[in-house]
């Protein structure tokens, strides 16, 4: 399934480990939240990226103490309406303030691209290759929305141009 | 009447597969010959459960021309298939009221 | 009226835009019906028994002229020419296509008109009193906090993929004419004791399988915090909403589940980390809204002119209907008058393109160009000087909307029923039908005072049955239609549940036991002033229940 960043498909870097796989000292790896959780009291800092995968139906306050170890969060769709996760996103950007990566994974479809993108993901693991092909004309379909906040268009500009 | 998506597939009589078409949502029945018919005397007529669940299958895979598939009961008279239940009769004639009519103002 | 800008036009057209590209990826086959069906539900398209069908919002039940010529020329154009009128203020194509539906919603945006959010797991159009703006008991016009939570969940990041759809009505007068108490959330705007306006919020009212009537989780909100507070309840809804089940997934259930208190404590813990940031309303945003909504300049007249007083005294068959369909307007000298859509013998709140092609030049000619949808399924005209009750009148009368029956037997509420809906169990337009004929008499209705009938074919209760004086419920058994028939149910500041009568009847029987019901009431009652709904109130419906199947 190709993940989507800054508007293009890219490679994923993160390598998804099973919770009884030793994690390695270096690279980008994704853990369970269980595991996540286990090994709190962890003194070694990794030197690699570590990141989450957060299930949809546990409350991100869980999740906050751990934050600051994290450089992503990847949220599920376990069907694309189940929305839970849109609030879990918002949630993490506004409230806790997470700056890094902020993953939609599950069913993400290229009609949930802008309400993803709008609610605070910045990276898109697409069903579908054809959806992640349009992922840039998908997020400027519109000129802008009631709620406040930076117009779409201004914000998908300057996300797409950070690529450049 | 219980809406179809809600009833488990038991079949007694006879049973036709219908759907609405994608492009106008006009009421269509899986055709004896295949495709969709809007004619529920060229409809294929299944008579056990395992039958209707093929057809069905059939029609469900062919949902770029009619959606929202189930088995629907007829009854077979004199070689003619009518509805068999009050809500097939409505699909297939229209509301039972005459439409509200212009008044040529 | 509302007035729209070139941001809200520009959105509509995105919208039209983006679903154009959506019914062809699905006629291609791009999109699996699966995958379409939440977005063409989010933007009002339904599929029924005979057709798809279009919804298309009218945002707190306000329609300029334009945009009703619009509607009859849709009718026209794309349906079968006529349209119906719904208990949530929107109106509904019954006969569209799939295929022309980018270009009729094309048609619509040219007038701000639209079905977004019509249909779909997420906040639906926000209702509001019919008589807002004009109403001499309000405090001040919904409709601007209408227009406010309008724009704040249309296309919300957060909430268009909730457990399950969600309803929204305003009211800011004495009399609740939105029904803000069976709503999932209600918003009564009144004036506190040191003469404040702000908001009691009610949450968890609903009708369907399993009705509430909804509980108050907030007896005061200033108006700044509407949208913060609104957006907290949302947000707990969304993240602990039901979703395993879809007749367990409102948030009416989670506030049963989880206590009014627990619930509310909930929203209060989400809402003091948000209140006071993006959210907060500033004033000035309320003053800007508001500027989009124009009042005629009402003429300084005198109530009662001489031109109505002939009138009244001269035609009695005008006078009637002054009596019935004319209420008072906070304006001196002018009127608020309900147009009846419920002729003898016709489907409830249905009216063609020439009907509204006429109603359309008669609000030009007397009502300030603005039109008004009621839940109760009827139109207003809402800025109509009393000097042109009577000329106003004889056109109404030409075409046929001027039944007075307003609020009577006869002016029954009720959903499309089986004739129209693939979720319906029985018929109801039917029922309805026949019961205007039993009932056809004026006087005889005139006599019986205000009477609320309303028919839903189905547990999903669209004809909002159980808030009915008296409700008709479709049931089926082995095949057949049945109806079960509830007494003392309101809608209103007094909202209550209808209760049960006895056994479900079979369809050929209905309109016999409805007018044994009636029957019961005239001998029941304490005196002819005695509302129907005070008897029942007063005496419960044991009563009723023995007079009624005491032959069956």
């Amino acid at each position: 399934m190709p993940l989507v960043k800054r508007g293009r498909i890219v490679e994923d870097d993160y390598l998804r480990l099973v919770d009884d796989a030793a994690i390695p000292e270096d690279g980008a790896v994704l853990v369970s939240a269980k595991r996540l959780l286990a090994s709190a009291g962890d003194s070694a800092q990794r030197v690699g990226a570590t990141g989450v995968l957060w299930p949809n139906d546990r409350p991100i306050a869980e999740l906050a103490p751990h934050l600051d170890r994290l450089a992503m969060v990847a949220l599920g769709f376990p069907n694309f309406k189940d929305g839970r996760a849109y609030s879990q996103a918002r949630i993490l950007r506004e409230r806790y303030r997470f700056r890094g990566e902020l993953r939609a994974t599950g069913q993400i479809l290229r009609d949930q691209f802008l309400f993803l993108y709008r609610a605070g993901f910045d990276a898109f693991d697409v069903t579908k290759p054809a959806d992640a092909l349009v992922f840039a004309e998908a997020v400027s379909r519109y000129s802008g929305f009631y709620q406040p906040g930076e117009s779409v268009s201004t914000l998908a500009r300057r996300h797409m141009a950070a690529a450049e | 009447m219980t809406a179809p998506s809600q009833q488990k597939l038991k079949i007694n009589g006879s049973a036709v597969v219908t759907a609405n078409r994608l492009g106008d949502g006009a009421v269509v029945y899986r055709a004896a010959v295949g495709g969709w018919t809007t004619r529920l005397d060229a409809a294929a007529i299944v008579g056990t459960a395992a039958e209707a669940s093929a057809l069905l299958t059939e029609a469900n895979a062919d949902e770029r021309q009619a959606v929202a598939a189930y088995v629907a009961p007829v009854a077979l008279s004199g070689g003619h298939i009518e509805p068999a239940n009050l809500r097939e009769r409505i699909r297939l004639a229209g509301p039972t009221f005459a439409l509200p009519a212009s008044f040529g103002i | 009226m509302y007035v729209y800008d070139d941001f809200d036009r520009t959105l509509v057209a995105e919208r039209v835009a983006d679903f154009r590209d959506q019914v062809a990826r699905r006629l291609a086959g791009e999109l699996t019906e699966d995958e379409f069906k939440p977005l063409r539900l989010m933007n009002g398209v339904y599929l029924q028994l005979h057709a798809y069908m279009l919804r298309v919002a009218v945002p707190y039940g306000t329609l300029s002229s334009r945009q009703l010529r619009t509607l009859a020329r849709i009718g026209r154009r794309y349906d079968r020419h006529y349209g119906h009128f719904t208990t949530r203020q929107n109106l509904q194509f019954n006969w569209i296509k799939l295929s022309d539906l980018p270009d009729a919603m094309a048609e619509l945006a040219e007038a701000g008109l639209h079905g977004m959010q019509t249909s779909g797991n997420c906040v639906r159009n926000i209702t509001t009193d019919q008589w807002a703006g004009v109403a001499p008991d309000e405090i001040e016009d919904p409709r601007v906090w209408a227009e406010i939570l309008r724009r704040h969940s249309t296309l919300h990041p957060e909430f268009t993929f909730l457990p399950r759809k969600f309803k929204i009505a305003v009211t800011a007068a004495k009399r609740d004419r939105a029904a803000v108490r069976v709503h999932d959330i209600g918003l009564r705007l009144h004036k506190n004791a040191a003469g404040e306006a702000g908001f009691e919020v009610i949450v968890g009212g609903g009708l369907g399988r399993t009705p509430f009537i909804g509980k108050t989780i907030k007896p005061f909100l200033p108006k700044r915090d509407l949208l913060s507070y609104v957006e907290a309840i949302l947000r707990v809804y969304n993240q602990y909403g039901r979703r395993d089940n879809i007749y367990k997934a409102r948030i009416k259930i989670l506030v049963h589940e989880l206590g009014a208190e627990k619930f509310a404590s909930e929203v209060e813990a989400e809402w003091l980390t948000i209140k006071d940031g993006a959210l907060a309303i500033d004033p000035a945003l309320v003053t800007a809204i508001a500027s989009h909504f124009r009042y005629p300049r009402y003429a300084p007249l005198v109530d009662n002119p001489p031109e109505l007083a002939r009138a009244r005294g001269n035609d009695a068959a005008f006078d009637t209907w002054f009596r019935n369909a004319v209420a008072r307007h906070k304006a001196a000298g002018y009127a608020i008058v309900t147009l009846s859509l419920k002729p003898e013998g016709g489907p409830p709140g249905d009216a063609t393109s020439d009907q509204m092609d006429a109603v359309a030049d008669l609000a030009d000619r007397y009502s300030a160009g603005e039109i008004r949808v009621g839940h109760e399924q009827n139109l207003v005209l809402p800025h109509v000087a009393q000097r042109d009750l009577h000329a106003l009148w004889q056109a109404l009368d030409a075409i046929g909307v001027a039944t007075p029956n307003v609020g009577l037997v006869s002016d029954i509420i009720s959903c499309p029923g089986l004739d129209y809906c693939s979720l319906a169990n029985t018929r109801s337009i039917p029922v309805a039908q026949e019961l205007t004929r039993r009932f056809r008499d004026l006087a005889a209705q005139r006599e019986l005072g205000r009477l609320h009938i309303n028919i839903s074919g189905c547990i999903n209760a669209c004809g909002h049955h159980h808030v009915g004086h008296i409700g008709i419920l479709g049931v089926e058994k082995n095949g057949e239609e049945f109806y079960q028939i509830t007494l003392g149910g309101r809608a209103d500041e007094e909202a209550e549940l209808g209760a049960l009568v006895g056994p479900a009847v079979p369809y050929a029987e209905v309109a016999d036991m409805v007018e044994d019901v009636v029957a019961a009431y005239r001998e029941l009652r304490a005196g002819p002033q005695e509302l129907f709904i005070d008897t029942v109130k007063r005496i419960g419906v044991e009563p009723f229940k023995e007079r009624v199947y005491a032959a069956r």
